[in-house]
């Protein structure tokens, strides 16, 4: 192992790609901004950006070793330590096998995961969050929730020689997750649900429409999602290499194919392809691909783009049926989404495209690997969904979660930040 | 008749629009406007420095009515738009010589 040296082209693709994924998150605040009535536009954006720097303390303080530490050789969680990462500064990744990149790179790149799963579920309670209430329950949630479940998918173990210590739960149990299907999409996607039930629906929720104040900046947060995403998905194979070449095509097509197929879904039910169908789209496609992308040919990504897009587009009326206000539909994309690939790769699984995936149905493995897919979906879901609702009860009955109504008709941007986000009244424009 | 002007918060407005619904009014006007009243101003601090807020964000709704319904809608929106505390506006009546309704030419209350 000692012969293991840094490689200057992985490496680079990393840095690269941590970067990119870092963008993703103001990427999500413009489109949650856009996507929110104009007097909750900053709040909305603020949740997003609040989120990276929560997150990124508690990361270096510990995060990181609470997710990829493997010193307590648990499946559960990695290893409780406050050493502010300032012991690893010499090593190389050690997850399931040595990488040529330095550890602390991984710890970068792994960081904006924990940054971006939070912010996505902020999408759920928007119009009407406490701030304040916002940055305790981001810190508590990271801890509890995906620290923990980052392990059990993510966390691969140390490997020296052939012995594994501390391997995740269901990474070791061959669940296949590339890039966060279960830890990031469906986790946050399980969250927002619990939370849109705990914070309770808008005032004048199906009574009045509450489009989106801006579809252009919701279609600037598409793009750069989308464009982060290469660095979510191709950047999780940890090198500049065949898989994630196999990854960036994948996330491309699969991406064009739920666009496609939301706005054909769109035109076929309402008359119209939407801006917001054809950005909601994209955005379910790429979250679809999310665990797939290493581990399934091109074609099959379209077609799990192209499934995840029509079923998305119907998912997302789920909401009036069962009554949750989820306002920006983080349940119907990024939960339905998250599940449709993660049970995607039991069928379209293939040893040929990657040789450490498995064949799914489609390639004569049988229903073994469906089962397992099935295994880290539940488990996330259950595991998200419970913690997030005691987290979330918790925080309304001590310190309060929600705005009072008086404050939730003005508009959270002027109550809770003393702003707005379009100064355009001229000699009218009056204070609050 | 009468025009009822009403000055509100902002945050009262649904509140408002809804009750008058249900006292039968069918039409309004409504605009977002800034103004001063006896609230006065206050002082906004952002960036470390202070500034002085004169004009306050309000909504304006206009109504035609009957005559004979004019006390009962001002007593739907005064009830409704009050929260006890300063600033919450007021609501005022003009008298209106005619009206017409333009696609059919009706004139006076029928045309309300």
């Amino acid at each position: 192992m000692d012969q293991v040296v840094v490689s200057a082209g992985d490496t680079a693709w990393v840095l690269a790609s941590s970067a990119l994924v870092l963008l993703m998150t103001p990427g999500l605040a413009f489109f949650y901004g856009g996507m929110v009535r104009a007097k909750s536009a900053l709040n909305m954006m603020m949740m997003s950006m609040v989120t990276i720097g929560v997150v990124s303390v508690l990361w270096v303080i510990y995060g990181f070793k609470l997710a990829f530490g493997y010193e307590a050789n648990s499946q559960w969680y990695g290893s409780f330590s406050l050493s502010g990462l300032g012991d690893v500064v010499n090593e190389l990744t050690n997850n399931g096998g040595v990488y040529p990149i330095p550890l602390l790179v991984f710890a970068a790149f792994q960081l904006m995961f924990a940054v971006i799963t939070p912010a996505l579920i902020s999408g759920a309670i928007a119009d009407r969050t406490k701030f304040i209430s916002w940055i305790v329950f981001v810190a508590i949630w990271v801890t509890v929730v995906y620290f923990p479940v980052a392990h059990w998918v993510f966390g691969f173990g140390n490997k020296e020689g052939e012995t594994v210590t501390g391997a995740g739960f269901l990474a070791s149990r061959g669940v296949q997750d590339f890039a966060g299907g279960t830890a990031v999409h469906i986790n946050a996607g399980a969250a927002a649900l619990a939370l849109a039930i705990v914070l309770g629906r808008r005032i004048g929720w199906q009574k009045s429409p509450m489009r989106p104040h801006s579809l252009p900046l919701v279609l600037l947060g598409a793009g750069l999602l989308w464009f982060g995403w290469f660095g979510f998905n191709a950047g999780s194979a940890l090198g500049a290499n065949n898989i994630a070449g196999l990854a960036f095509i994948n996330t491309q097509v699969a991406t064009a194919g739920a666009l496609l197929g939301w706005i054909l879904m769109e035109k076929i039910r309402d008359g119209h392809p939407t801006t917001l169908g054809a950005a909601s789209g994209a955005v379910a496609g790429l979250v679809a691909i999310t665990p797939a992308c290493a581990f399934v040919a091109p074609w099959a990504a379209v077609v799990i783009g192209f499934i995840a897009g029509v079923i998305c587009a119907l998912a997302v009326g789920l909401k009036y049926k069962l009554g949750y206000d989820d306002a920006l539909d983080v349940v119907g994309v990024h939960l339905v989404g998250g599940i449709i690939g993660s049970l995607a790769i039991g069928f379209f699984g293939s040893s040929a495209v990657n040789s450490a995936g498995l064949d799914g149905i489609f390639y004569g493995g049988g229903t073994d690997l469906l089962s397992k897919q099935a295994l880290g979906v539940g488990l996330v879901f259950a595991y998200s969904f419970v913690a997030t609702l005691i987290i979330g009860y918790l925080i309304e009955k001590t310190i309060g979660f929600r705005v009072q109504s008086e404050k939730e008709l003005i508009g959270v941007d002027q109550t809770e930040h003393a702003e707005s986000a379009y100064e355009i009244g001229g000699i009218l424009k009056g204070g609050r | 008749m009468k025009l009822i002007t009403a000055i509100i918060k902002p945050g009262k407005f649904d509140e408002v629009k809804t009750a008058l619904r249900d006292a039968g009014v069918k039409g309004m006007t409504v605009s977002e406007v800034s103004g001063v009243g006896r609230q006065g101003g206050h002082v906004e601090v952002y960036r470390g420095a202070e500034y002085p807020i004169d004009l306050i964000q309000k909504v304006r709704l206009e109504i035609l009515a009957e005559d004979k319904e004019v006390d009962a809608l001002i007593d739907v929106i005064v009830k409704t738009a009050s929260t006890g505390s300063i600033g919450d506006g007021k609501v005022w009546t003009t008298t209106v010589e005619n009206v017409v309704r333009v696609r059919t030419g009706e004139k006076g209350e029928t045309a309300i």
